[in-house]
């Protein structure tokens, strides 16, 4: 009989001792990491990660805000992190365990400020801008050697939009993000809460609707890279990743990103820890290994995206430290633009308008 | 013996009660709330019920706004009478090519019977949404169906069936067709041929027959079917957000914009107790009816 119970008393402490194991759950977006980081990460640390992907910031915040998400780190843009805050979803960050945060750049710290003042729940993972894809062979072939590649009046001139149709045009399913880009290009403040002037963009995007063939946010990165479509009004690295794999595929596609010369909006993803998440001490550890100048190299070097840690430019390769559409120069950076939350009932507004640009209702 | 009826009708209710009244009633409070920043994103919560006050605070904490709020944007309702539209010719859709094929399996051969049947459940192991996804890849422009119809010279070029609401409808179609099949089945199944005998030998042609004895006898089952496939079509949300287009209207995706773009729990939560009355109110009116029906036959 004692024997019988052995094998089965084993088990029992095999499993005790697996759930003791330290685990952390990180949610982040989509295509946004190279994954030979998280297998380094867990050899280096002996924690288990378990890594889910989203590719929209409403989803997270539904998650976060019906509160037992049961993630320990996550990864909400700025706008978003700042209402989360208010909604007070994370806890503040522990720097005493967080020894790499000396590497963060004050460049973008200060930017990030708007959203966590004194950065106290939140360190910036990547940050980029919203901007043109475009499959530069397509889109001269449809608009003649002097396309406005660079410039937003290809998405927003009907005229322009028209002729594009035929090779198919993306825009995120985004409205914190084309909205504003409909209002600079209108000569308006992008940031803007006003009901009439945020109507105004309504309009433009109604306008050119009709030619939009999707509104999503991460089927344009295969969709360009395979020709599908020619212009993707998306995210920077996004778009730096469709240029890569269409390289890659050797497939005559070629893709470039140009943040447009109207100026972009710059947008941060930072990482925080959620106030209930299970295990906030391998959470410390996972954001501090983020911290670590050389990682975080690694994974810009992978996503083609921007980081906020200073110390890390060293180790990036030329490709990325030295392309404008990553790391802005100075008269690009002046160029760009921040965003704020929108109040509730703005943001029903906007919803409904974009609901109306979306589906003609 | 009365112990044990009560103890038999206590099961089906103790389940409606769990499954259904209760998330229900939590379901209608949260409609009832109003929006907050906060987790979860309401107000009022109910923290556990101290004393009758509190209780009573809470209670006259609640209003109806977000329901008056549905009937001033004609989006709700639009959204609802598209869904209803979608549902309603899906099911037609789904029974003109389900009851054939029902009709089928129930004449076919004894022994072959289980093997079709076996047939038409073989889908439901693989997973739903790899199935809908797989719709994409023969339907979009550059699918397996423009292929063929390019290659057979029936069209010059691609048709756009994807991001539409005819790609909606064949989803539907597709996904819910086992649920109008297997109901009409057993009904065809069970029916006595000695009645078409019957009816032919008092001069009933063929289709009079079919018109006029099986079609009456597999009601039940095509009732049972039209419902299975109506319900969830009228509320889905995966195939049209999967293979419809931007403008493919149902009342699933404009749930969806509320709970995650706005973050508007009440306004999300009233969409669907409408969405709830909608659906019951028929059945019930139906339901009704068909024991009137059954108590006058008597």
């Amino acid at each position: 009989m004692k024997k019988t119970w052995l094998p089965l008393a084993a088990a029992l402490t095999v499993c005790v001792s697996a759930a003791s194991a330290q685990e952390v759950r990180v949610y982040n977006w989509s295509d946004y990491i190279d994954d030979e980081l998280l297998e380094k990460f867990e050899s280096e640390t002996g924690i288990k990660l378990i890594y889910d992907v989203f590719d929209s910031n409403e989803l997270l915040e539904t998650k976060l805000l019906a509160g037992g998400s049961g993630y320990d780190v996550v990864v909400p843009s700025g706008t978003f992190l700042q209402r989360q805050i208010t909604a007070g979803v994370f806890q503040p960050l522990d720097l005493a365990q967080l020894p790499n945060a000396g590497n963060l750049w004050d460049v973008i710290k200060d930017r990030t400020e708007t959203y966590d003042p004194g950065n106290a729940y939140s360190i910036n993972y990547m940050w980029g801008t919203t901007g043109l894809g475009v499959n530069v062979g397509k889109v001269r072939e449809v608009l003649g050697e002097d396309a406005p590649i660079g410039s937003l009046d290809l998405i927003f001139n009907p005229e322009n939009m028209k002729k594009l149709q035929a090779c198919g045009v993306h825009f995120l399913d985004a409205p914190g993000e084309i909205f504003p880009a409909a209002l600079q290009y209108l000569g308006e403040d992008p940031d803007s809460k006003d009901k009439d002037v945020l109507a105004k963009a309504g309009e433009l995007l109604s306008a050119v609707a009709p030619y939009v063939q999707k509104y999503h946010s991460s089927e344009y990165i295969n969709a360009l890279a395979n020709g599908e479509i020619c212009v993707a009004l998306g995210w920077s690295g996004d778009v730096l990743q469709a240029r890569d794999r269409a390289a890659e595929a050797d497939n005559n596609v070629e893709i470039v990103y140009n943040a447009p010369s109207e100026g972009a909006l710059m947008w941060f993803d930072q990482m925080a820890i959620p106030v209930d998440a299970p295990n906030p001490e391998a959470a410390h550890a996972f954001l501090n290994f983020i911290l670590d100048a050389q990682n975080i190299a690694a994974a810009s070097n992978y996503v083609y995206y921007a980081n906020g840690n200073l110390a890390s430019q060293e180790f990036l390769v030329a490709d990325v430290i030295e392309d404008t559409a990553i790391y802005p120069d100075e008269t690009t950076l002046q160029n760009l633009y921040i965003t704020t939350p929108y109040a509730p009932k703005i943001q029903r507004v906007v919803t409904r308008m974009w609901t109306k640009v979306k589906s003609g209702i | 013996m009365d112990l044990r009826k009560l103890f038999l009708i206590l099961v089906p209710y103790s389940w409606l009660l769990a499954l259904f009244l209760i998330p229900f009633a939590i379901v209608l409070k949260i409609a009832l709330s109003d929006y907050a920043i906060a987790i979860p994103p309401y107000v009022p919560t109910l923290d556990g019920i101290g004393n009758w006050s509190d209780f009573k605070t809470f209670l006259s904490e609640l209003d109806f706004e977000n329901f008056i709020f549905l009937t001033e944007d004609e989006l709700y309702w639009r959204a609802y009478l598209s869904s209803a539209k979608i549902a309603f010719l899906s099911t037609l859709m789904t029974l003109l090519v389900g009851f054939p094929l029902a009709y089928a399996m129930a004449r076919a051969a004894s022994e072959w019977r289980p093997t079709l049947m076996m047939l038409a459940i073989l889908p439901f192991w693989t997973s739903f949404l790899i199935r809908v996804y797989a719709w994409k890849s023969i339907l979009s422009q550059e699918g397996y169906l423009n292929q063929v119809l390019l290659w057979v010279g029936v069209i010059d070029s691609p048709l756009m069936i994807l991001n539409t609401n005819t790609a909606v409808y064949i989803g539907i179609v597709y996904t819910y067709l086992p649920f109008m099949v297997l109901p009409v089945y057993a009904a065809l199944e069970k029916l006595d041929d000695t009645l078409l005998e019957a009816a032919e030998d008092l001069g009933c042609s063929r289709f009079q027959a079919f018109w006029l004895v099986t079609v009456p006898l597999s009601k039940p089952g095509i009732i049972a079917g039209c419902f299975l496939v109506f319900i969830p079509a009228l509320g889905e949300f995966v195939i049209p957000s999967v293979l419809g287009g931007s403008d493919t209207l149902m009342i699933g995706k404009v749930l969806w914009e509320e709970f995650f773009s706005n973050r508007d729990w009440p306004v999300a939560s009233a969409v669907a107790v409408i969405l709830l009355l909608l659906l019951i109110l028929p059945i019930v009116l139906f339901q009704r009816n068909e024991q009137k029906q059954r108590e006058a036959e008597k």
